[in-house]
């Protein structure tokens, strides 16, 4: 087990040229980039957990708000960007800034404390647009880099956007491992989900592939550090 | 002409008294337990007024039984010309016949422990249950030991309370200590008016002394129950053991068959050497099929489906007579089964090849001999298996045991030597499960307002809860309502809601069709079913889906690790893997020829039970017994002592040797293949953090083996009590909780726990997906809830799981204290005899959840070389 397991501190975090930008793929499923001390983050889903409540009446711990801006906080107190950007489904429905809880209000507050923080508009938290800080857009660009929730269908050179919730899986003796990834072929990158609660859509899937026609590379966040994987080692679900 | 245990059973439960009837399989003991019924049936006189309810209750744990004995009921019905009506209610009666049922009750109604539970928690229960005299409980040897156990449990409880006086009739196999399950059937406290006649008012002076109490006073007047309880018994049944402050639990009285006629049990004896591991007993594959064509009927039982499959297929290869062989198990579709118990039961099959699906009680033909392939694993499954032979008294069952390696010869001999002593395994007791107890409050204010402090006396009768606390029940009831989260966040979505007279009622009619569509214990692991896909000549490589017929359905943690290509056995075919497709799993037949290339699936595996294993180490603890084992594995332990040692019965025998480039590490707690991993995972740690740098383990129901890149050897000879403190009792304690919280194990058995509990619903109102659709997953939600409310009702319901079932932590902390101070360490310079059988386990087993980083490195390492080639 633990010995044929060799932790190199280099690929923790390996990083990827994109549009002439550096990009730091975090482990903890975040961006990093440097150059503009930004840190983006996709698809919180927050209150999702709460969302089930009142919907379904399946009561799900509801601790998946704290335990995603936790996750947040972790990386946020490691890069201490000037800016966070946070790419869309940020909340799981409409109503989730209403039903969050006080303590969990004030972590969004102290984490949006002295740097500029960006709500980009999803599908699931389009309606919100006041109430938690921060400014809102439908989009962002960076130096050569565009930021926003869909991934645009086609080309998109130099696109970071997340809305897929891209997960790997490795199949290999018998075991298999499913892990949440960044998807990219140089030109352009889909985020993994951030959320506690997100699922995942395999790779595989043509709402994936159909974004890279000549291929990608998914990098795997696994337990001590990020794994490019190739397509060809990728399975189906 | 009666049996005397009839008359016994008659003469019981015709004073309206509870009884346990044991009788081994075969002494028609289902129908003795109706007797009181027909005869009070009989008696009773012409009916002016409809009755509110059925007279008798039968609950048996397959529906098929349950249809099978309505069927053997109607005869003596007809022929004694009595005006009863006997009906069946599963999960197939039709709705119109359902209300009908309610509205126009048979006398006797045959249903399943799940079907109970919707029965009680039916608004009109009360009245539905106020007449009911009798319920009797088929194969309680079999259900008690598990979560349906539980729910059958919190049931009988609800029925006593309803209709005070019933008498409960448990039918089981031999058992060596019946006492359990005479506890079962009758409550271990005073119970609380029927909620009809309570709910009136508040009149509940004694209620807070009476809970704390816990209800063991026998304050109330149980109307002569209790008294009956405490007449001699019947039979020779042993006295109850006095449990605390000596005063005996209520149990019902005790009624034995005794005799039957002996089995003609033997080991099937090739006169050759077998493998040393393996257990598909390939070996004995022509000599199986030689006793198949020199029976009537066979039936070959064998531990899981893979061997099934196997089985099957070996048979059919060497079936130049083409004689009717067919498979039953659990995964093929519903259909196929019923086309096989049907042809079995028109005699038309020489054989069918089957796992547990059939040990329990259908006769479905005549049976002249079963065959048992593999370890036996238990004294009483390999008993009732072998009742399923010759299913009479009077004819002696015929079985043969297949050894599948050298190593199973012992188990098979030890099972030999249990049943000419007709010793048993013995049901443990069980503590309730919290997750089912939470499904059962949900139900009981589905069916009415709720009482808190009555129904926790209700609850605490049942055995399995005896020993609840007020506070755990409290901790339930909440979990019910609100999620039982410290962050009340669903007070105003409450499940059910308290009203200012005290009393718990559920929220609306919504909630209760989803408690309705959810209720039973028995979570499947998440199947796909298996399609057969055609394959397009046009487009190589492409499937038609939707094309042809279902196969059956196959877990989804195994259609997980599938990629195309891959071939595998089911349904009696090798397949070909052509991908998931709505969640169908798409197969194509692989060509004739072809090897299935993916060796396992998840099937049952039965742990080697306690009683066998200790009856294991005792056959080779003692030489003189050797005699009795083919010479092959006497032999085989004489070498064994030559080169090490051979373990004392009690002891634990650990060696350390090299080979190849490593060092090993073996051990022999003859505690079951769950337990070992357990342990295994822990010793990996221990030796880990001693920086030995373990790399791996495997385990089976004998023992484990450990390899290491340093040496172990050394480290004990420099360090005497090394090896006694690597299996100090202590590694149950933090190790474990760390280990724990990670398995994947756990959160499996965490998935189990929120189903059943109803965090997660299988069926949603208004929905039809479920299985695969299952919302969100439950590994997410078992880290989020682990790191913030680690004392939740669920983890503790699930670490109350792991205790007993997929990690066996129990069974590893009786082991570690058994053999404290009994280690034998023996440093070779080989491998000895004893250790072979570990070590060719080795690459064989896979075990869950751990080093996914290494599996995602090896993936990454061929990206690279592709970058590089």
């Amino acid at each position: 087990m633990a010995a044929g397991l060799r932790l190199e501190k280099t690929h923790k975090h390996p990083t990827l040229l994109l549009a002439g930008e550096t990009l730091v793929l975090d482990l903890c499923g975040g961006l990093w980039l440097p150059a503009h001390r930004t840190l983006i983050v996709s698809d919180l889903h927050l209150e999702k957990g709460s969302s089930y409540a009142a919907r379904t009446g399946q009561f799900l711990p509801p601790y998946d708000t704290r335990e995603t801006l936790a996750c947040l906080h972790e990386a946020v107190v490691r890069h201490d960007p000037a800016r966070v950007v946070a790419l869309g489904d940020s909340f799981h429905d409409a109503r989730g800034p209403e039903r969050m809880e006080p303590g969990d209000r004030a972590m969004v507050a102290a984490l949006q404390q002295g740097r500029d923080w960006v709500w980009i508009a999803g599908n699931h938290d389009a309606a919100v647009n006041e109430g938690v800080g921060g400014r809102y857009a439908d989009a962002l660009t960076l130096g050569g880099l565009v930021l926003r929730h869909e991934p645009s269908p086609g080309d998109a050179p130099g696109e970071i956007a997340g809305h897929l919730h891209p997960c790997g899986k490795v199949a290999m003796r018998g075991r298999a491992v499913r892990r949440r990834c960044f998807v990219t072929d140089g030109t352009r990158v889909v985020m993994p989900a951030f959320g506690a609660y997100a699922g995942g859509l395999n790779v595989r899937d043509k709402a994936v592939e159909g974004l890279f026609r000549n291929g990608f590379t998914a990098h795997l966040l696994g337990d001590g550090r990020v794994f490019a994987i190739g397509r060809g080692q990728l399975a189906r679900d | 002409m009666p049996r005397q245990h009839q008359l016994d059973l008659l003469r019981i439960a015709g004073a309206g008294r509870s009884a346990l009837l044991v009788a081994p399989t075969g002494a028609g003991k289902t129908l003795a337990g109706f007797l009181p019924s027909l005869v009070a049936l009989s008696e009773r006189g012409a009916q002016p007024l409809k009755p509110k309810g059925p007279h008798t209750l039968y609950v048996s744990p397959l529906k098929a039984l349950a249809v099978d004995i309505a069927r053997n009921l109607d005869a003596p019905i007809a022929e004694m010309a009595l005006p009863v009506r006997v009906e069946t209610r599963t999960g197939d009666t039709p709705a119109h016949k359902r209300t009908r049922q309610i509205s126009r009750p048979p006398d006797i109604l045959l249903t399943t422990p799940e079907q109970l539970a919707l029965l009680i928690a039916h608004r009109e229960a009360s009245a539905f249950f106020s007449g009911l005299r009798c319920v009797i409980l088929d194969e309680l040897h079999a259900l008690v030991t598990s979560k349906r156990g539980d729910l059958l449990a919190l049931a009988l409880a609800r029925l006593h309370r309803l209709s005070p006086g019933l008498a409960a009739i448990g039918l089981s196999a031999t058992v060596r200590e019946p006492d359990e399950l005479r506890k079962y059937l009758v409550p271990q406290g005073p119970l609380p008016p029927p909620p009809s006649v309570g709910e009136g008012g508040p009149q509940r002076g004694e209620g807070e002394g009476q809970r704390d109490a816990a209800g063991f006073g026998s304050r109330r007047d149980l109307s002569g129950r209790v008294a009956s309880l405490s007449r001699p018994l019947l039979t020779q049944g042993p006295p109850a053991p006095a449990e605390g402050g000596g005063s005996k639990p209520p149990m019902a009285d005790l009624v034995t068959v005794s005799g039957g006629a002996r089995a003609d049990l033997r080991m099937l004896d090739l006169g050759r050497a077998l493998p040393l591991s393996g257990h598909t007993a390939w070996h004995s594959m022509p000599a199986i099929y030689d006793l198949i064509r020199q029976h009537r009927t066979t039936l070959v039982f064998v531990n899981t489906r893979l061997q099934a499959e196997y089985t099957f297929q070996e048979l059919w290869r060497l079936n130049d007579d083409g004689l009717p062989i067919a498979i039953h198990h659990g995964s093929l579709d519903a259909q196929q089964r019923r086309r096989v118990e049907a042809a079995m039961a028109a005699g038309q099959l020489r054989a069918i090849v089957c796992t547990a699906t059939l040990d329990l009680g259908i006769d479905w033909g005549d049976v002249d001999l079963v065959v048992n392939v593999g370890a036996p694993k238990g004294a009483s499954r390999i008993m009732q298996r072998i009742g399923r032979a010759n299913h009479r008294m009077d004819e002696p069952s015929k079985a043969y045991l297949v050894p599948g390696n050298r190593f199973e010869m012992l188990e098979c001999q030890a099972a030999l030597d249990a049943v000419e002593e007709a010793a048993q395994d013995t049901p443990d007791a069980r503590l309730g499960a919290l997750d089912v107890l939470a499904q059962h409050v949900l139900g009981m204010a589905c069916a009415d307002a709720f009482d808190p402090l009555d129904l926790y006396d209700e609850i605490v009768s049942a055995t399995p809860y005896a020993d609840l606390s007020w506070e755990s029940f409290e901790q339930v009831v909440d979990y019910v309502a609100t999620g039982g989260y410290a962050l009340r966040a669903y007070e105003r979505f409450a499940k059910i809601l308290r009203g200012p007279d005290g009393l718990w009622r559920v929220r609306d009619a919504r909630t209760a069709q989803a408690y309705r569509m959810n209720v039973g214990t028995i979570v499947e692991a998440a199947r796909v079913r298996v399609r057969l896909g055609r394959s397009l000549r046009g487009k190589p490589g492409t499937v038609l889906p939707k094309s042809g017929r279902v196969l059956g359905e196959i877990e989804d943690e195994f259609a997980e690790t599938l990629t195309v290509g891959d071939t595998f056995l089911f349904a009696g075919e090798t397949l070909r893997f052509e991908g998931l497709a709505e969640d169908e799993c798409l197969v194509t037949r692989a060509p004739p020829g072809t090897d299935p290339a993916i060796p396992s699936y998840a099937g049952a595996k039965f742990p080697l039970s306690t009683f066998l294993a200790a009856r294991v180490r005792a056959l080779i603890a003692d030489p003189f017994a050797w005699d009795r084992l083919p010479d092959q594995i006497g032999e085989y332990l004489l070498q064994q002592r030559r080169r090490s040692v051979v373990p004392g019965e009690r002891d634990l025998l650990v060696e350390t040797f090299p080979r190849g480039k490593r060092h090993y590490l073996t051990a022999f707690p003859f505690e079951g293949r769950l337990a070992h991993q357990t342990l295994g995972m822990l010793l990996t740690r221990r030796l880990e953090r001693a920086g030995l740098r373990p790399l791996g383990f495997a385990a089976n129901d004998y023992g484990i083996a450990i390899w290491t890149t340093r040496d172990v050897s050394e480290r004990a000879a420099l360090d005497p009590d090394f090896i006694a403190d690597l299996f100090a009792v202590d590694m149950l304690g933090d190790d474990l909780e760390a280990w724990l919280d990670e398995s994947a194990m756990m959160k499996r058995t965490f998935r189990q726990c929120a189903v059943i509990a109803g965090l997660i619903e299988r069926h949603h109102p208004g929905l039809k997906k479920s299985g695969r659709q299952v919302t969100i997953s439950t590994d997410l939600i078992y880290d989020v809830l682990r790191k913030h409310q680690p004392d939740h009702l669920l983890l503790r319901a699930a670490r109350q799981d792991a205790a007993t079932g997929l990690l066996d932590v129990r069974r590893l902390g009786m082991m570690l204290e058994r053999i404290r101070g009994r280690i034998i360490h023996r440093s070779l310079d080989r491998v000895s005899p004893l250790s072979v059988s570990v070590m060719l386990e080795i690459g064989r087993e896979r075990v869950y959840g751990e080093g996914a980083d290494e599996i995602l490195a090896e993936a990454e390492a061929e990206l690279l070389q592709e970058a590089l080639s």
